[in-house]
């Protein structure tokens, strides 16, 4: 028998039996769906995680204090709750002039509530200086940003993130207004200087509120450590594309040592690449967890193909001793049911790719019990979900296949 | 054309053996047209069965136009039957879900023929059936699924048509209209028609009878062929046993 014989040979018994073929196909069809979906899933959780860390912008290197430790308790405290670090050690890095580093912005980020004539919201503000906007790649929709004169000045100052801007000045014209910071019991008035252009992504940057570094700190007591130097959270270093990140950071993780006087640094180093490895590594054992349970479904689905597959041999016993009797081989038997076996999946897969792309396609963006679900469709997975259906399809296929073949035609022939 | 020679088979079961052929011998001419009686359990089917392939003999020579076939592989024995035998079953034997011409054609697709639809109406018009074509079993009577189960033997061209009761399920006419077309089949085409039956009417269509009983041929009688079953002349030669 030709191929095309057997092939269209298998239809007909498929069409045949249209609710069997078809409850054998669906096994295959949930498994290759679920494979397709659950890996965009994951790699859509991926990709989510590591655009959120791209957003924070490019080629950055984050200074952050340790915990403080309580020397007799041995107390560690919360992670960014130290206040080692300050405006100056930013200046002493900036001023150390480290190979590969294209600028330093000290940060210190606060929440405040942010007033205006008739609304309010409350906003993280970040005190910085000039430097964040190349640094962080910020843009200025209108206005100016944080003027070098202004942190000299200690200037009264700031510029509003987008979000901001649109609430508390849903008319436009922010600029030249009064914006009151209140801070506890303390409050402080400034004058908008500038509006951020928007930066989208989880929209966290839009909610920001920029003034100069030393504004507030220098009005505020507990913006400043015990020392009376002005503490900041973080200290964001942009390197030159390309640079050597693990490098400059034991340069500045020296610089800082140094200042500090300290043997176990009080602070931590931690580059962009290192945050997107971390969250790579999390985010490829969700792959590999949903990947598994797609593959399971898989497997599932293959012994349903089989269990089917022996019945429809059973059934048809007296067929296959007609057959043999009018010149079929084992061998012509065998291939008929693999034939069958391998038709039944490839339409098995074909119907679970539509449906997991469909899937995978509908669930990108929503709102699913509060997460905003996103998922990236690889073209990988479709063929290996694809491959593994047929492959499963074959196996599922051969022993059943293989016992109709090794019937004996006479006893077939009178089987009822 | 068909020389069997001490043939033996000797079933094992747990019960000890069966010996269902017990050294049988005979020889089956081209064109012969021919009956196999004998009560259930005298070994006439387990004989048809070796003579088309579907079994091989225990012990014994069989051979097919002087070659002998009694130890071929699977494969060349599928091969043999599909284009030397055609096989006619009490109970029709149809696929359920193919119709008439389609069960036609199942023996040409394993030969791998390429005018299959054109042999098989051909086949069909010979039974009588050509306006039944598309039709499928369910769809036919008793008397029109055992020609298309004829139609299906003889579209091979086969050299020996093998028919296992074929009219035990037939009403008298029908019966004798298939009888008929394998008297027609042995006498225009020469093809060897062997019928195994237990119906002295049916065994009376032939030229020749075979009578066993436990697996020995104990009669063969030979009649001078004639169409009409009435006028026969019998020429009884005993199996020396």
């Amino acid at each position: 028998m030709s191929i095309f014989d057997s092939i269209r040979t298998a239809l007909r018994a498929i069409a045949a039996n249209r609710l069997r073929s078809g409850l054998t196909a669906l096994g295959l069809v949930i498994g290759v769906a679920s494979v397709i979906v659950l890996i965009a899933v994951g790699q859509g959780a991926q990709q989510g995680v590591q655009d959120r860390i791209r957003g924070l912008g490019s080629d950055l290197i984050f200074v952050k204090p340790a915990p403080p430790t309580d020397r007799t308790t041995g107390a560690r405290g919360a992670r960014d709750s130290g206040i080692t670090l300050t405006a100056a050690d930013a200046d002493a890095i900036d001023s150390a002039k480290v190979p590969g580093v294209m600028g330093v912005a000290p940060q210190l980020s606060f929440n405040a509530q942010a007033i205006a004539l008739s609304q309010n919201l409350g906003v993280t503000v970040i005190g910085t200086t000039p430097s964040y906007m190349d640094v962080r790649d910020a843009k200025v929709a209108e206005g100016d940003f944080i003027g070098a004169d202004d942190v000299d000045r200690r200037a009264l100052t700031l510029v509003l993130g987008s979000a901001v801007a649109e609430t508390l000045f849903p008319d436009g014209d922010a600029i030249g207004q009064q914006v009151r910071l209140a801070l506890g019991p303390q409050g402080f008035n400034f004058r908008v200087i500038g509006v951020m252009a928007a930066r989208g992504g989880t929209g966290e940057q839009d909610n920001y509120v920029f003034v100069p570094v030393p504004s507030l700190s220098s009005r505020v007591q507990f913006l400043r450590n015990p020392r009376g130097d002005i503490s900041v959270n973080q200290i964001n270093i942009r390197s030159v594309p390309g640079a050597n990140q693990d490098l400059i950071g034991t340069a500045i993780t020296d610089i800082l040592a140094q200042r500090h006087q300290v043997v176990s640094p009080d602070f931590t180093v931690q580059s962009q690449n290192d945050l997107v490895g971390a969250a790579a590594e999390v985010s490829r054992t969700l792959s590999i967890l949903l990947g598994s349970i797609a593959g399971i479904s898989l497997i599932v689905g293959g012994i349903g193909t089989m269990n089917i597959m022996l019945v429809s041999v059973t059934e048809r016993t007296r067929e296959i001793g007609i057959r043999r009797a009018v010149g079929a081989r084992g061998m012509d038997v065998m291939r008929q049911f693999v034939t069958e076996a391998i038709v039944l999946s490839l339409v098995g897969g074909l119907i679970g790719i539509g449906i997991g792309v469909a899937v995978a396609v509908a669930i990108d963006g929503r709102d699913i019990s509060g997460t905003a679900m996103q998922t990236a469709i690889q073209t990988w997975s479709i063929g290996l979900a694809f491959g593994v259906a047929l492959l499963v399809g074959l196996v599922s296929g051969s022993y059943p296949a293989f016992r109709a073949s090794r019937l004996d035609p006479i006893l077939a022939l009178r089987s009822e | 054309m068909i020389h069997l020679e001490g043939i033996e088979k000797v079933y094992r079961t747990d019960a000890g053996e069966v010996r269902a052929l017990d050294g049988v011998s005979l020889d089956v001419r081209a064109g012969e047209f021919i009956a196999i009686m004998g009560a259930s359990g005298s070994g006439k089917s387990t004989m048809m069965n070796i003579i088309g392939l579907l079994d091989d003999p225990t012990a014994g020579i069989y051979e097919l136009d002087g070659a002998d076939v009694s130890k071929l592989d699977d494969d060349t024995r599928s091969r043999l039957r599909g284009r030397l035998f055609g096989f006619v079953f009490q109970s029709y034997n149809l696929v359920p879900r193919m119709t008439a011409v389609e069960q036609v054609e199942l023996p040409l697709l394993y030969q791998r023929r390429s005018n299959r639809r054109a042999m098989a109406l051909e086949a069909l018009e010979r039974v009588g059936l050509a306006d039944r074509a598309s039709h499928h079993p369910n769809q036919l009577s008793g008397g029109q699924q055992q020609r298309v189960a004829i139609a299906r033997s003889l579209v091979v061209h086969p050299n020996v048509i093998l028919a296992d009761e074929p009219t035990g399920a037939l009403d008298t006419r029908t019966s004798e209209e298939v009888m008929g077309i394998f008297e027609e089949l042995a006498r225009e085409q020469q093809i060897t028609v062997v019928v195994v039956t237990h119906e002295q009417n049916i065994a009376d269509f032939t030229n020749r009878t075979v009578r066993m009983r436990d697996g020995v041929i104990i009669s063969d009688e030979q009649r001078a062929r004639a169409t009409a079953p009435a006028s026969t002349t019998p020429v009884v030669s005993e199996v020396a046993r």
